[in-house]
């Protein structure tokens, strides 16, 4: 899942400062999941507002809704009857919620409430951390399913570097050094003969570094 | 038993302190109260044992908001006794309605008066 985390409430309420009438958005997938942008989530921050506000003098109107997914457009368009009564929509999705929503109504400032974080898991209730960067050409067959982009903080294809301590990574002494993940995993497995071979350079062009990336499928299209 | 505690105290029944969220916290104060504490079982004897555990990790988070609100999370308490421990009920309603007397009136509360007096 995408895991975000909510703004912190100043920077919140000083973007909405000048605002009486506010809509305020959570999504009910990823950040429900990681409890930053759920239905709760939307109404914690509406009363945190509303009371930021009566307290200043300067109350406002705030309404409060929660789509199944703010990056489809079907959900969105949920939006359609009443979004342009307010004077600005606070969006608690992730950033691409945010950024379809504004796209979808050219005519609303749509601001976002959460800093959008990482691709990961739930490690346990409350806890989640990252595992994928989406790098483009997974490499998970190679390192015995631990991700070396992503869990090594060099992003090293072949690791570990001189840093690594007692199976800790030299950043952090609470982080575990992703090649010692990715050794003890493939020693697991029987296949420490993976580790004998260098993962050639890699091609950063299927990352980011190629630029905004896109995925159609020729097949699904209407 | 009869004891007296302070009058303004206004009790909420839950069947237990871990039914008790953020927002049910929040919305108190959103709605005037100058002060807010929750008296769960002792730490240990919840029957659905760990109810009043996570009612305390729900008002530290509860009071870090209030003070991102500018409320002051020092309005808001966890207290734990037992049914059996009338006293010290008594003693707890006392000693907050002290502490809320020092802090004055919710913030909230207090600029909605002024608001009225202007109006009025
Ligand atoms: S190798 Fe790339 S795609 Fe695979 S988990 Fe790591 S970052 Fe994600
Ligand atoms: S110590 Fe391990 S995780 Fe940290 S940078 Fe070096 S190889 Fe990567």
């Amino acid at each position: 899942m995408i895991v975000a985390e909510r703004k912190p409430l100043e920077q919140i309420s000083s973007m909405i400062e000048s605002n009486n009438k506010i809509l305020i958005v959570g999504c009910g997938e990823c950040v429900t999941v990681c409890s930053a942008g759920r239905k709760k989530e939307v109404e914690i921050l509406a009363s945190a507002l509303n009371m930021v506000r009566s307290k200043e003098g300067k109350p406002v109107e705030i309404r409060q809704e929660t789509l199944e997914r703010q990056c489809d457009g079907e959900y969105l368009e949920q939006l359609r009857g009443f979004i342009g009564e307010y004077e600005v929509v606070i969006s608690m999705a992730c950033g691409a919620g945010v950024q379809f929503m504004a796209e979808k109504y050219k005519n609303s400032l749509v601001l976002p409430a959460l800093n959008t974080k990482f691709i990961g898991v739930t490690e346990e209730q409350g806890v989640w951390s990252e595992r994928c960067h989406a790098c483009g050409d997974c490499k998970l067959h190679l390192t015995g399913g631990v991700c070396p982009i992503a869990r090594c903080s060099k992003s090293l294809l072949n690791g570990p570097c001189g840093g690594s301590a007692n199976g800790k990574c030299e950043i952090s002494p609470d982080l575990v050094c992703g090649w010692q993940l990715i050794i003890e995993r493939l020693s697991d497995l029987g296949q420490l003969e993976k580790y004998e071979e260098i993962i050639p350079i890699n091609n950063w062009s299927t990352n980011r570094d190629g630029g905004p990336r896109k995925v159609v499928r020729e097949d699904l299209r209407l | 038993m009869r004891l007296n505690y302070p009058s303004n105290v206004k009790i909420i029944k839950v069947p237990c302190t871990g039914k008790v969220d953020v927002i049910h916290l929040l919305q108190a104060f959103e709605r005037g109260a100058d002060g807010v504490y929750i008296a769960g079982c002792l730490e240990g004897d919840c029957h659905f044992l760990r109810g009043n555990l996570r009612a305390r990790k729900r008002v530290e988070y509860t009071k870090r908001l209030l003070d991102e609100i500018g409320i002051g999370g020092e309005r808001l308490q966890m207290y734990n006794m037992s049914a059996a421990q009338g006293p010290r009920f008594a003693e707890v309603a006392r000693e907050m309605t002290e502490r809320i007397m020092t802090l004055g009136p919710n913030p909230i509360r207090a600029k909605k008066g002024e608001a009225e007096m202007e109006t009025g």
